[in-house]
């Protein structure tokens, strides 16, 4: 078994309005910078005891599916490597 | 014949609910989640309040909870099941209904009188009104924005499937009287039967004479009797 860290990236699916991020990007532009756009997003590093590479991501994304990401309004990508 | 009122940690409605169903003359008691659902329960109330600190998601936590697995079979039997704000929100996360409450589009926790307009009065929880009638009722969230996509929403509509829709005192259905920026100003819906249902707005808070200007949400907690 080999330790890796699953890093799960939940964001807003396109279109979704982003009430948080708004503000922030007005708060930056208050500070006197300029912008485009802002998005904003939840990351979870997750350590698991996997056989491998992939299976660590299948867990990884199993766990997104089922509790860190809302299909609704999310999508969500898993990024691993080894601890 | 008693209405189990579902209480998680950081619950915070759920001895108003108690209170204004017993004013109805509905047997109702709070039921501790850890505590599983009792077996004589003939109604369900997920109340509001911030359960689990509105960790990760709002109602996203108590979602997952076990006693959540007890409420879907009892929803699945035809059990009456109603989420009221944070309880419309676990209704969401847990899949009774669909659709997902999210933060209000002014970023704000809001807490404010709405009127409603009825959508479909052919469920318990609106029979007690007519359609297209104007209800008065509180609300108090931070994430009370419906949202759904586009196409799922349409099935709703086509389904009659939304309870109530914010709207001005005389009932139109207006983006100035859309509180929170919810898709087609929906401030409430049922699930896949009429059994179950959940909306944002508290009308627990609006059932007793002498709190509130409003008893009108007395109607919806009317959707417990005769069980």
């Amino acid at each position: 078994m080999t330790t890796y860290t699953a890093t799960v990236t939940v964001r807003l699916k396109r279109g979704v309005l982003d009430p948080e991020a708004e503000t922030t990007k007005r708060a930056l532009e208050r500070l006197g910078f300029e912008l485009e756009a802002l998005r904003s997003a939840d990351q979870f590093e997750v350590d698991v005891d996997a056989t491998s590479a992939s299976d660590a991501e299948d867990r990884a994304d199993e766990m997104a599916q089922r509790l860190l990401a809302n299909p609704t309004i999310h999508d969500y990508d898993v990024d691993v490597t080894e601890a | 014949m008693t209405v189990a009122v579902i209480q998680f940690g950081g619950s915070n409605c759920d001895r108003d609910a108690v209170r204004a169903l017993e004013h109805l003359g509905i047997d109702a008691e709070r039921v501790w989640h850890e505590d599983g659902l009792p077996a004589d329960a003939t109604g369900i109330v997920l109340p509001g309040g911030f359960s689990y600190g509105d960790y990760l998601r709002a109602g996203a936590m108590a979602a997952r909870s076990p006693i959540m697995g007890d409420v879907r079979d009892a929803a699945a039997e035809g059990t009456p099941v109603l989420g009221v704000c944070n309880g419309a929100q676990v209704g969401c996360e847990s899949g009774l209904t669909e659709g997902a409450f999210t933060t209000n589009e002014s970023a704000r926790f809001q807490c404010e009188h709405v009127f409603l307009r009825v959508e479909n009065a052919e469920t318990p929880w609106t029979a007690a009104y007519e359609e297209g009638d104007v209800i008065e009722l509180p609300i108090a969230h931070g994430e009370g924005r419906f949202e759904l996509s586009e196409d799922r929403y349409e099935t709703l509509v086509e389904e009659d499937r939304i309870l109530f829709r914010y709207c001005d005192a005389e009932g139109n259905v207006t983006p100035e009287a859309n509180p929170n920026g919810s898709r087609g100003n929906v401030a409430g819906v049922r699930g896949e039967f009429e059994n179950v249902g959940v909306l944002m707005p508290h009308p627990e808070r609006a059932s007793l004479p002498d709190l509130n200007a409003s008893t009108d949400g007395a109607g919806v907690l009317r959707g417990f009797e005769g069980i």
